[in-house]
């Protein structure tokens, strides 16, 4: 497997781009459930702070800051584009379906219609090493979501 | 035959190491000769672990095929072989770091090591409060006032056993700092050892940082305040010739998987005066003269801190191993790996966006090199080298408090040992050279 099809372009993109982040300067919205988690990766230092803000159901804005390699920069920006405007029962089934993807080694493919773009990390269920920084910004979601609904 | 030859001609008619013989040697490693991700393997994370020659791995298959047996107990014939490998393989590793037999106890790793020294500090304690053992003892226990005293640069492993210590008797923990370049400042130091300083402990030369530190200076100032000195000896005793004695420190660890043995099997040196009245860290078999129903008698160094059955084939591996880098000869392997780390760092001093951690080309350095790629972090930068086949080590490299002192979280190291050509050197300067623009820093 080439290093191509792990750092694919939309990774790379997303790495630079790092959709909502900038937790410290934004403010959550008003009138909304939020929860909030910081995960680390002892082993390299990845470090991500996630705030979920949820309304009637479903998560308005997803906020985070964070410090670490391409890929979890990478995932976290991806999760916030795709988790905005969905019901928190959705949220929960993409993150479900991320982590077994991504648990699977290569076995299980990604769901393009289910992931968006979050179906290109499906090369990193295949580096066993880079499982945790594709998840670690999906697993703080998961707490947060968990206390905001 | 006898073969008289002075120390003094040797060393001026031992030739430098060059490639060609680094490519003979790499022949004698057969993990180095293979494919990863379609290129030749580029192995340069020696310091993490190292890789095994032949006949390291042949000592063990030779052990298990011809002698194995439980080691200083049985009366049959294969114990009696096992126990005299085992204790042959003792004497050949201390005559490596120039100690005597019974100063030289074998242990799992440099971590144990230093976990043993540290437990048996705080036995000492207990020992001494109830009377018990020899009367010395009241001199090593620690209490609270009392301060042990590390570096900036130390590896966990010879950091949280002494946090754990500080905590165990109420001494307090303080720090030599190190300057911008990765250096201890001997003023500093000497301000802060001093009356209360019971322990010193320091690396011989960082893992992360390559500085090799002053040992004579700071064991000068330990004695003047009648501190032990503990060397970390795990980044030394692999890549340069070594003698406790004349380094003159109380207590040496080092782990064999770095110097071209297996995993499971470690060294620590110990003074024997030291050795023989500390109490023990484990206890049980093997290491006792009479047991009975309330208490037990020890026996004297090494086997008062070998209790369990021990790792037989590891330390006959382990002695193969000292008897390759002595054949190959110590004196050659650091000069050659200087070289290598002067190298390293030259070329990535060279290159934009890359700050290399310690000190600068042209400095003293063992053959490692720590960076940080502007806009990259490290587990990209190593799995970008790993694409092409180049194996270094990611991370913090088990020294968190010194990578936020440096004002980072994870840095690439690559490292270097014998079986390293500066094509190997090359290769991965040229790697790095490209990790930017991948990256789009």
């Amino acid at each position: 497997m080439s290093l191509d099809q792990l750092y694919q372009q939309i990774i790379l993109d997303h790495s630079k781009a790092r959709h909502g982040s900038g937790l410290a300067e934004t403010p959550a919205p008003q009138g909304a459930a939020t929860g909030q988690s910081h995960q680390l990766n002892p082993v390299c230092g990845d470090e991500v702070t996630l705030r979920l803000a949820v309304a009637d159901g479903k998560v308005t804005q997803v906020s985070w800051d964070g410090a670490g390699c391409s890929i979890s920069m990478a995932s976290a920006s991806v999760f916030s584009d795709l988790a905005e405007g969905m019901t928190v029962a959705e949220v929960h089934g993409v993150i479900d379906s991320f982590r077994e993807v991504l648990r699977s080694r290569g076995k299980i493919p990604a769901d393009p219609e289910l992931l968006g773009d979050a179906a290109a990390f499906e090369g990193v269920a295949r580096y066993a090493a880079r499982v945790k920084c594709a998840m670690i910004s999906w697993v703080a979601a998961e707490d947060a979501l968990n206390q905001a609904s | 035959m006898a073969v008289v030859s002075t120390p003094a001609t040797l060393e001026r008619s031992v030739p430098v190491m060059d490639n060609a013989e680094v490519l003979r040697i790499r022949n004698d490693f057969p993990v180095l000769n293979q494919m990863v991700n379609g290129k030749q393997l580029v192995y340069l994370d020696s310091g993490a672990t190292s890789q095994n020659p032949l006949s390291v791995i042949e000592a063990e298959q030779e052990f298990y095929e011809q002698r194995n047996a439980a080691v200083h107990r049985g009366a049959h014939h294969l114990a009696v072989e096992a126990t005299e490998a085992f204790e042959d393989a003792r004497q050949t590793v201390a005559d490596l770091i120039g100690a005597d037999y019974s100063e030289t106890v074998w242990t799992s790793n440099a971590t144990e090591g230093l976990n043993l020294i540290s437990y048996a500090l705080s036995n000492a304690a207990l020992w001494a409060a109830q009377g018990r053992g020899d009367s010395a003892l009241k001199g090593l226990a620690l209490k609270p006032g009392d301060e042990i005293v590390v570096t900036e640069m130390e590896h966990h492993a010879n950091l949280i056993p002494w946090q754990e210590l500080a905590f165990r008797t109420g001494a307090t923990l303080r720090y030599l700092p190190i300057d911008d370049a990765g250096r201890l400042n001997l003023e500093q130091a000497a301000g802060i050892i001093g009356s209360r300083t019971r322990v010193l402990a320091f690396t011989h030369a960082s893992n992360v940082l390559g500085t090799i530190n002053p040992v004579r200076e700071l064991v000068a100032l330990a004695r003047a305040s009648n501190a032990l000195v503990v060397l970390d000896a795990c980044q030394s005793a692999p890549h340069m010739p070594l003698d406790v004695k004349e380094l003159d420190v109380d207590f040496a660890v080092f782990s064999g998987h770095k110097m071209l043995a297996p995993t499971g099997i470690g060294v620590l040196y110990g003074r024997q005066e030291l050795l023989d009245i500390l109490p023990p860290f484990l206890t049980g078999g093997s290491m006792i003269t009479t047991v009975t129903m309330e208490r037990a008698e020890y026996l004297p160094a090494p086997q008062r801190f070998e209790a369990g059955t021990q790792r037989i084939s590891q330390a006959v591996a382990l002695a193969a191993a000292a008897n390759y880098l002595t054949e190959t000869g110590l004196d050659r392997i650091h000069r050659w790996e200087m070289d290598l780390g002067q190298r390293m760092v030259a070329g990535l001093e060279a290159l934009p966006g890359i700050r290399v951690l310690g000190p600068a080309a042209g400095e003293e350095r063992i053959g490692l090199a720590a960076f940080d790629v502007d806009g990259v972090h490290a587990h990209d930068v190593g799995q970008f080298l790993d694409s092409m086949g180049i194996a270094v080590r990611v991370g913090h490299h088990c020294a968190q408090p010194l990578h936020r002192r440096l004002g980072l979280t994870a840095t690439t190291r690559a490292s270097a040992y014998l079986y390293n050509t500066t094509d190997d050197v090359d290769q991965f300067l040229d790697a790095v050279a490209g990790v930017r623009a991948y990256f789009r820093a």
